[in-house]
């Protein structure tokens, strides 16, 4: 017994922590973006990055899934782990690490192919070797939104309307059966009542996936999340550009109604720039 | 009393304002100068556009006028036949339309894999910026360099180098039609090889607008849900651009069938029909090149008959690839 709990307690990270971000610094080129993060993300929660534009929220945001290897310049100093295992180690594969941590994106990107398509292209590059009619349906249904696809499943994905194609890209997200989704300002280019469908979403995914979201609407934060990291950027002495910082992290409750910070007062009270 | 009067004096205000837009605005005349230049610029466009249309139907008329006679006299036994024989009288052209089919569907081939896998190796970040970029510029140069020139270098410099290769082929397999005879210098491979450098740099080129005008969305999301480069390339990015790059591959289709002076130089000009890509050939436009100079009669007349094949062979490509082209569009 004593044997079994002893890796816990030696190995710095616990159950509760999905992804832990230490120290980091991201860049592109020489601009530093966002410097010296420290950041605990909890597990089967819903954590809000928000923060003025600009700030680095996104930036974060996909280095956790390593999509900024996709742009050449960015590179990334410190370590994030996931389940206690840095993702920016030698050994590991951005591919895989982006199977298990999915994301949606701020502009729906659905494929150009069929609805049906669309979630089992990735389910099926993934290895899912279920039922697919069955993988289809339920993930639509989790997104909320199967009532809409149902009768048109073979239809291109391109096809419905902007609010639709997020839940499609979200129901996308998690059939390949991620542990995190993280999400991009998913509702910035959404109308009003998709935006609150995606947040009823949110709050059934919240059930079995850990969320980070991007939010630059403060009612939204409130409204999903469980914990918030409030972004803000500063021009620094000899620097080319503003330099993103974590200000705050803490849970959601404290960051809106009692800020450690000035800065985060004056932001989420409305009062900034 | 004195709002009404206020209330008055307000509306004429208004009213004087829009007096004053009136004459400014809504009566506005234009100079007769600028309504002629504007007359006279869609007058313009109309007939250039027209010249294009009539420069286009005359040349089908007159060639297909001046191969009537030839038409009549072989009908369509001109197609498979490959007699060409001005003392007889006996013309066919169906080693000219089998060269030029074969040579430009093996230059295909050959440069579409090349050439989509240039395009793509340019545009994905496989390799630095510097070197891509260098590789898409030679490729371009490739486009500039004028098709005799060409033809010259596959005579002195391609086809000696190869020579090894082709007598190889044909040791190995002489029992297989294509390369049942001995290679003797000109012949129909060393202008398929030639077509493919000439027809590369289009395809490329084209593949290569295509991949970059993939929305960057499309590949974050194929990389979101955990494909790897190759998947993304393959299951997405292709498909996106598919439409285009066949375009791009039809175009290519149409210059190598009506590719005249390097093949000319390179193919041996035989009118003898031979299934064999190591034997010298012949494609219409090389024919048509190579006769027109001392022909005369009948002999015009079924060169005629075969420049209208020709053009028949390359509308239909070109109509085939827009068609193919609406299809394949993807909406995203
Ligand atoms: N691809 C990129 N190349 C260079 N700089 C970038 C790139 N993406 C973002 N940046 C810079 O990084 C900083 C943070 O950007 P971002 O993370 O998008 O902010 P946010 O999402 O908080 O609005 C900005 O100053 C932005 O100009
Ligand atoms: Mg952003």
């Amino acid at each position: 017994m004593t044997i079994l709990q002893q890796p816990q307690a030696t190995e710095s990270h616990n159950e509760d922590v999905a992804l832990s971000l230490q120290n980091v610094t991201i860049s592109y080129g020489n601009f530093e973006a966002v410097k010296n993060v420290y950041c605990e993300i909890p597990r089967g929660k819903v954590t809000a990055f928000i923060g003025p534009s600009g700030c680095g929220k996104s930036t974060v945001l996909r280095s956790l899934n390593r999509m900024n290897d996709l742009i050449e310049s960015c590179s990334l100093r410190g370590s994030i782990l996931f389940g206690g295992v840095d993702l920016y180690g030698p050994r590991i594969d951005p591919v895989e690490v982006r199977r298990r941590i999915g994301m949606v994106f701020q502009q729906p990107n659905p494929f150009p192919k069929s609805i049906y398509d669309n979630i089992a292209f990735g389910a099926r590059i993934n290895g899912y070797a279920g039922d697919m009619d069955e993988l289809v349906e339920r993930s639509l249904r989790q997104a909320a939104v199967w009532d809409e696809c149902k009768d048109k499943l073979n239809e291109s994905g391109c096809s419905l309307s902007g609010g639709q194609q997020q839940r499609l890209c979200i129901a996308r997200t998690i059939a390949i059966q991620p542990e995190v989704i993280l999400m991009d300002e998913p509702c910035s280019a959404l109308d009003p009542i998709s935006t609150l469908k995606i947040e009823e979403t949110m709050h059934e995914l919240k059930k079995s996936f850990t969320i980070v979201i991007v939010t630059h609407n403060m009612q939204q934060a409130v409204r999903v999340s469980d914990m918030t990291a409030f972004y803000n950027a500063e021009a620094v002495e000899g620097g080319t550009g503003k330099v993103g910082y974590l200000v705050e992290f803490n849970d959601t409750d404290k960051i809106f109604n009692a800020p450690q910070q000035q800065a985060t007062q004056d932001y989420v009270s409305g009062r900034f720039g | 009393m004195t709002s009404s009067g206020s209330g008055h004096t307000l509306c004429k205000h208004a009213l004087g304002c829009m007096s004053d837009l009136d004459s400014r605005y809504l009566l506005r005349s234009r100079p007769p100068a600028e309504k002629l230049v504007d007359n006279s610029f869609r007058n313009l466009a109309i007939a250039m556009a027209s010249v294009v249309a009539i420069v286009l139907f005359s040349i089908l008329v007159v060639v297909f006028q001046g191969g009537l006679d030839s038409m009549a006299r072989y009908g369509w036994q001109f197609l498979v036949t490959s007699d060409w024989n001005p003392v007889d009288d006996q013309y066919g052209a169906g080693a000219a339309i089998y060269g030029t089919l074969i040579t430009s569907l093996l230059a295909l081939l050959i440069a579409v894999p090349l050439g989509v896998g240039t395009a793509i190796f340019i545009t994905e970040n496989i390799i630095p910026k510097g070197i891509r970029d260098v590789i898409g510029l030679m490729v371009e140069l490739l486009a500039a360099i004028p098709s005799v020139v060409l033809g010259l270098w596959a005579i002195f410099v391609m086809e000696p180098f190869i020579r090894p290769g082709l007598e190889l082929l044909y040791q190995l397999f002489n029992w297989f039609p294509l390369f049942s005879t001995p290679p003797m210098g000109p012949g129909t491979i060393p202008a398929v090889l030639i077509l493919v450098v000439m027809i590369l740099p289009i395809i490329t080129a084209i593949s290569r607008d295509c991949l970059n005008q993939v929305p960057p969305q499309l590949r974050e999301a194929a990389y979101g849900v955990g494909t790897t480069r190759w998947g993304a390339i393959i299951n997405v990015i292709l498909p996106a651009a598919i439409s285009g790059i066949i375009g791009g591959v039809m175009l290519a289709l149409g210059r190598a069938m009506g590719e005249t002076m390097a093949v000319t130089m390179i193919i041996g000009n035989s009118n003898n029909f031979s299934v064999s890509l190591l034997a010298p050939g012949n494609t219409i436009a090389a024919m048509l090149a190579n006769q027109f100079g001392e022909a005369d009669g009948s002999q015009v007349s079924s060169l005629m008959y075969a420049a209208f094949v020709l053009i028949v062979l390359t509308l239909c490509v070109n109509i085939f690839a827009q068609w193919i082209v609406k299809r394949l569009s993807l909406k995203y």
